[in-house]
């Protein structure tokens, strides 16, 4: 590629130059939107056997890199992400592509709107070249759960990428597109973004618009980056952020733009949460989070450990809400409203239980039947109203913490990526994946997962997390500490 | 109660509008009673005093203007989008009767 900047030689592993020198570069004429899309679309082909992409939408995206081109050449202004590819994952609704979430019921779905996350994007020039794979309707912490294949670790084809965003993280750290998109209800972009060393980013609670994203928990979704850096994830951020009219759950965005991070470590406070590293905790982890504990006090943090009691609580009730939630949001695929339905219903019944036993896999019938039950009268208070109620007492917790630090630190992970079908067998393990990320979703506060080290060429992720609302000082907090490590 | 029985899972199915095969049933009785399992680490926990969180935003009564937003797609355009369609009206399973 031309005119490789200082930030591209930072990162030699990567072909691909910062988000905002690439805008730059082909505002400035010497990259050419065209080549980029070609580019990315070369790297999906090539890399095709890791299974992260399920579909392109390369006939849109070669429309809208000459459209932006011959604006450039106009002398027209193209945006602050002008030219730049990305991949979104599969559950954003798209125009040129069917948008399945990977899963059968979906199949064939095109949309007639696209997601807000992906208009403001374009709305400064991004373009999107692909569908990224998840764990269908984003239930998993691997990927093993989409409908249609697993995806590869870009480190160890025998490992998973992590998930439910795992097809978006495995597609940045194969260099197939400068960042993607994903979406982290429990920790569906921090997991893959710890397991394959990639930046994943989960902003406050109604921080970005979820209008165009297929639901699944709708008071834990949120809409995030998965990036190479944190400046990346910053930058793709500050273009979505802010309320959105079609989503009534959005908040103010700050008026600082989110890529000015106070990168300040002196005197920062940083809380070491006690729960994240106990005897749960793996060996390959531990060391090098006590390593980047060690660089930031060095670095004039003042380090202090902080205990959140009802933390090992967070994935019970995790596991409550989450599925109450799902267990609504799905009732909508019944065979009328998508494309999908099955063909020996003799009745509307039928037509329901067997489009849905058909076109569901197995962990979205599981939790779908979980939040059945949860939700069913005579369990619903004993179920739901307790695990909504102890999510008070981990808010409140979590409050009280942060009027001591100004971070909490800790894992993302207890574990490196672990082996396909290590945890298929058993959904139980499996949900324990999630058990150092689900939190931030109940509580709604910022997280983001940044590379720390490897262990046997794995990565590792550590957590970062923040008061609400306060995204500018996660970021800026992320990015010191990215330098330092 | 945190074993399910056969009867309990297909009285869920039945709930849930899901036709589940009889290995499946099987699977999922001993699938979701060991989640049930895991979650009764809630039921000593002292919440006294705290009232349920619905949501973490704060926000209330979020308003609009009900006007007219033009997403400059045809209705031709949306019915080709629907899975079938007939005389300009998407065409769906009977419902009724």
């Amino acid at each position: 590629m031309d005119g490789v900047s200082d930030s591209a030689l930072d990162k030699p592993d990567s072909m691909w130059p910062s988000v905002a020198d690439i805008a730059a570069q082909v505002q400035a004429g010497s990259l050419k939107a065209s080549d980029l899309v070609e580019q990315a679309l070369a790297a999906i082909e090539a890399k095709k056997e890791f299974d992260a992409i399920i579909t392109t939408t390369a006939e849109r995206a070669r429309e809208r890199a000459a459209a932006i081109d011959a604006a450039t050449r106009n002398g027209q202004k193209s945006g602050r992400l002008a030219g730049v590819p990305f991949i979104a994952k599969d559950n954003f609704l798209t125009f040129g592509s069917e948008t399945t979430a990977a899963s059968n019921i979906l199949k064939g779905f095109k949309a007639p709107y696209q997601a807000s996350a992906i208009e403001r994007l374009e709305a400064e020039g991004a373009i999107c070249v692909a569908k990224a794979n998840l764990d269908a309707f984003a239930h998993g912490s691997s990927t093993e759960n989409s409908d249609f294949m697993v995806t590869k670790n870009p480190h160890d084809k025998t490992r998973v990428p992590g998930g439910s965003s795992g097809g978006s993280a495995a597609a940045v750290m194969l260099d197939l597109a400068p960042f993607a998109l994903g979406t982290d209800t429990g920790g569906s972009i921090r997991l893959p973004a710890s397991f394959t060393g990639s930046v994943g980013y989960k902003p406050t609670y109604g921080l970005v618009s979820r209008s165009g994203v297929v639901a699944m928990a709708s008071s834990t979704d949120t809409v995030g980056p998965l990036t190479r850096s944190v400046e990346d994830a910053a930058l793709v951020l500050d273009i979505m952020a802010g309320r959105d009219p079609l989503d009534s759950t959005t908040i103010e965005r700050d008026e600082t733009s989110y890529t000015d991070l106070p990168t300040e470590l002196a005197g920062k406070k940083i809380g070491v949460v006690k729960e994240y590293m106990g005897d749960g905790l793996g060996d390959d982890v531990r060391p090098h989070i006590e390593a980047a504990i060690e660089k930031l006090k060095q670095a004039g943090a003042e380090i202090i450990e902080v205990s959140l009691p009802s933390l090992p609580l967070a994935l019970a009730v995790y596991y409550i809400v989450c599925p109450a939630e799902v267990s609504s949001n799905l009732s909508r695929y019944d065979g009328q409203r998508y494309a999908y339905t099955s063909n020996d219903a003799q009745n509307l019944e039928e037509s329901f239980t067997k489009t849905r036993a058909e076109g569901f896999g197995n962990e979205a019938k599981r939790r779908i039947m979980i939040g059945t039950y949860v939700l069913s009268s005579g369990y619903y208070d004993a179920y739901y109203r307790k695990a909504q109620t102890v999510r008070t007492k981990l808010i409140n917790e979590f409050e009280a913490a942060f009027k001591d630090v100004d971070l909490l630190l800790g894992p993302t992970a207890p574990s490196i990526a672990f082996k396909i079908g290590a945890n298929t067998h058993d959904p139980l393990q499996m949900y324990l994946t999630d058990i150092m990320t689900v939190a931030a979703n109940l509580v709604g506060v910022p997280a983001i997962s940044i590379p720390v080290g490897k262990t046997d060429n794995l990565p590792v992720g550590l957590q970062l997390m923040a008061p609400m609302r306060a995204d500018r000082a996660l970021l800026g907090a992320a990015k010191a500490t990215e330098e330092l490590l | 109660m945190t074993e399910l029985t056969r009867e309990d899972v297909l009285k869920l199915a039945q709930l849930a509008r899901l036709k589940l095969t009889d290995e499946e049933v099987e699977v999922f009785r001993a699938e979701l009673s060991e989640v049930l399992r895991y979650v009764t680490m809630l039921n000593d926990v002292d919440v006294a005093g705290l009232a349920p969180t619905t949501q973490v935003t704060g926000l209330k009564n979020v308003m609009r203007e009900d006007s007219v937003v033009d997403y400059g797609i045809s209705p031709a355009e949306l019915l080709r989008l629907a899975p079938k369609s007939q005389d300009g009206h998407i065409k769906v399973k009977r419902m009724i009767g």
